[in-house]
């Protein structure tokens, strides 16, 4: 399997990426170059081994889905970028961008 | 007794300012704050009861959270970024009296092996300034070697403590998966992340351990499974102990004079009553593909909540997806943005099963290898840290040939087994590491190993 430009732009839009045109012959090369050394896995027979996803015996565990929350050291607000009433605030989203309408949406 | 924090304290921030700061300076140290440090210290010497660390001063890797320092995982998305909680490791050392004097440089995201990613400029090797540290805590582990610390966080993804330890001529320590506490340490690939530990000798490096270890309420894959007392193994008889020599580890093409540094690491442990055994971990060569696939795809969905929104840089924008994409790109660097793309692409649909999926079924294979080691009655397994010394600044600038520098130290992590690397030698003045590897929750035989070893090397049978 190689990777075209168009499988670049494809899962750079997935990753929310703005790779510029003038970088993806580079990524294309790179991203080829260290999946053909990916491609030794396929002739391990792996017909009756689990995947696991994690390093112990067992899978991944969960916490027990309880409160109460982490008590913070600092208010959110020092960290959002923009907050109001206790939500984050965003750009509208595109659907909305031709409303002339320039409010953020929380 | 008072423990002098404040005089230990003083001691570090000079020795920063005579090595690490200005434009010739090491450049390990990210962030400071004298003052509340100083503060620390004052406390800690008030005390009546000292605690395991009372005074000692230390470092922390700049991907693990202190709520009055920022936490940039040193890169521009999370300039000015101060955490509103504090990772677990952090208060456990600051409860047994250390006093935290900076946040360390490091790989952006600790995704690198020289520390050449780091948004803020690479760090120079101590030992020689033309060389890189290791990464991705390469600024921890030169902080440790140039004297400023005696002990360090890190942390360990694919090698980025053992590796940098190796290069730095110091000890690295990557405990069991869910020995140490995650929370609050960034997460890249949260599989195979651990906080690690660098010490000046085995002894700190087990006493700093000791600390952190166990148990820890906010975070489910901590394991609840004794803590022993890492110290009490320092010993210099290894009578019964079963050391395997992995085959794989030596390949024909290895450095002859790391090849050599090896043999007289093994003569050392043989004499202190070790028995040394050839094995096989027959699915070693497959460890940088498994790793290369699972680190990326784990980063890709960890990453994405750098998106502007809630923390951190954003870049204003009209539209919420072109903010996501402008702050993103401007944001991550070079090797990150390469990472998010190759985890996204085997996580896409059509490529899962045959990379994510078979990189976890190979997995599987590479953990039973380990397994298997130890039940035939291994103890430890010895291998070198890294198959050569510190290589110069932009030596290696083809990305897999820089990912290969992790093809001795990524299989402890895919395995989730416990590692240290201890300095075995110098090759033309540059350090080399060599690695114990334990079964898991086994790090009380893996510091018998390492504190033998250290003995050996300073004093030969």
């Amino acid at each position: 399997m190689t990777i075209g430009p168009d499988d670049v732009r494809h899962v750079a839009a997935l990753a929310r990426l703005a790779v510029p045109e003038s970088r993806i012959p580079e990524l294309v090369s790179q991203l080829n170059d260290i999946l053909s050394h990916m491609g030794v896995l396929g002739r391990v027979d792996t017909s009756s081994v689990t995947a696991v996803a994690g390093a112990g015996d067992a899978n991944m565990p969960l916490r027990a889905d309880l409160g109460p929350p982490i008590a913070l050291v600092h208010p959110i607000a020092s960290f959002a970028p923009q907050l109001r009433d206790g939500f984050f605030l965003v750009p509208r989203l595109a659907t909305h961008e031709d409303s002339g309408d320039d409010e953020l949406s929380e | 007794m008072s423990a002098n924090a404040v005089g230990a304290v003083l001691d570090a921030y000079r020795r920063m300012a005579d090595v690490d700061a200005g434009p010739n300076g090491l450049n390990c140290v990210l962030w400071t704050d004298e003052a509340r440090a100083l503060a620390d210290a004052a406390a800690v010497d008030a005390l009546p009861q000292a605690g395991a660390l009372a005074g000692v001063p230390f470092l922390a890797k700049d991907n693990i959270a202190t709520t009055h320092l920022q936490t940039t995982c040193g890169s521009r998305i999370l300039e000015g970024y101060v955490s509103p909680y504090e990772a677990t490791v952090i208060t456990r050392l600051c409860d047994a009296g250390a006093v935290l004097v900076g946040k360390t440089n490091c790989d952006e995201f600790a995704m690198g092996s020289s520390n050449e990613n780091s948004a803020y400029g690479p760090v120079l090797n101590p030992i020689d300034r033309t060389r890189v540290p290791g990464g991705s805590s390469g600024g921890s582990a030169a902080s440790v070697a140039a004297g400023i610390v005696r002990i360090a966080l890190g942390s360990e993804t694919g090698g980025s403590v053992r590796q940098p330890a190796s290069y730095c001529g110091i000890v690295g320590v990557k405990p069991t998966y869910g020995r140490v506490s995650r929370f609050g340490l960034v997460a890249f690939a949260s599989s195979l992340d651990q906080v690690g530990v660098f010490g000046t000798t085995v002894d700190d490096a087990a006493l700093a351990l000791e600390v952190i270890a166990g148990r820890d309420p906010r975070d489910a894959t901590s394991a609840d499974c004794p803590v022993g007392s890492y110290r009490k193994a320092r010993t210099n008889d290894l009578a019964g102990v079963v050391i395997g020599r992995p085959r794989e580890y030596f390949p024909s093409s290895l450095d002859s004079r790391i090849l050599h540094l090896c043999d007289e690491a093994l003569d050392g442990l043989r004499a202190r009553g070790a028995t040394v055994r050839d094995v096989s971990l027959p699915h070693t060569d497959l460890a940088i593909p498994v790793y290369y696939i699972i680190a990326p795809a784990e980063a890709s969905s960890n990453l994405a909540r750098f998106d502007g929104v809630r923390y951190g840089l954003r870049i204003e924008a009209k539209g919420l997806r072109e903010m996501y994409d402008s702050t993103r790109t401007r944001g991550f660097g070079p090797e990150v943005t390469r990472r998010i793309l190759l985890g996204t692409y085997v996580l896409s649909a059509g490529y899962y099963d045959a990379y994510y999926r078979k990189a976890q079924q190979v997995r599987t294979l590479i953990a039973k290898d380990f397994c298997d080691v130890f039940d035939s009655g291994v103890h430890l397994l010895f291998t070198p840290t890294t198959p050569s010394t510190a290589f110069e600044f932009g030596a290696k600038s083809d990305p897999y040939e820089m990912y290969l520098n992790d093809i001795f130290t990524a299989t402890a992590n895919l395995a989730g087994v416990p590692a240290i690397s201890v300095p075995i030698g110098d090759v033309d003045g540059l350090p080399a590491g060599g690695q114990l590897i334990a079964r898991h929750f086994d790090e009380q035989t893996m510091f018998r190993g390492a504190y033998a070893l250290e003995t050996a090397r300073k004093a030969p049978a």
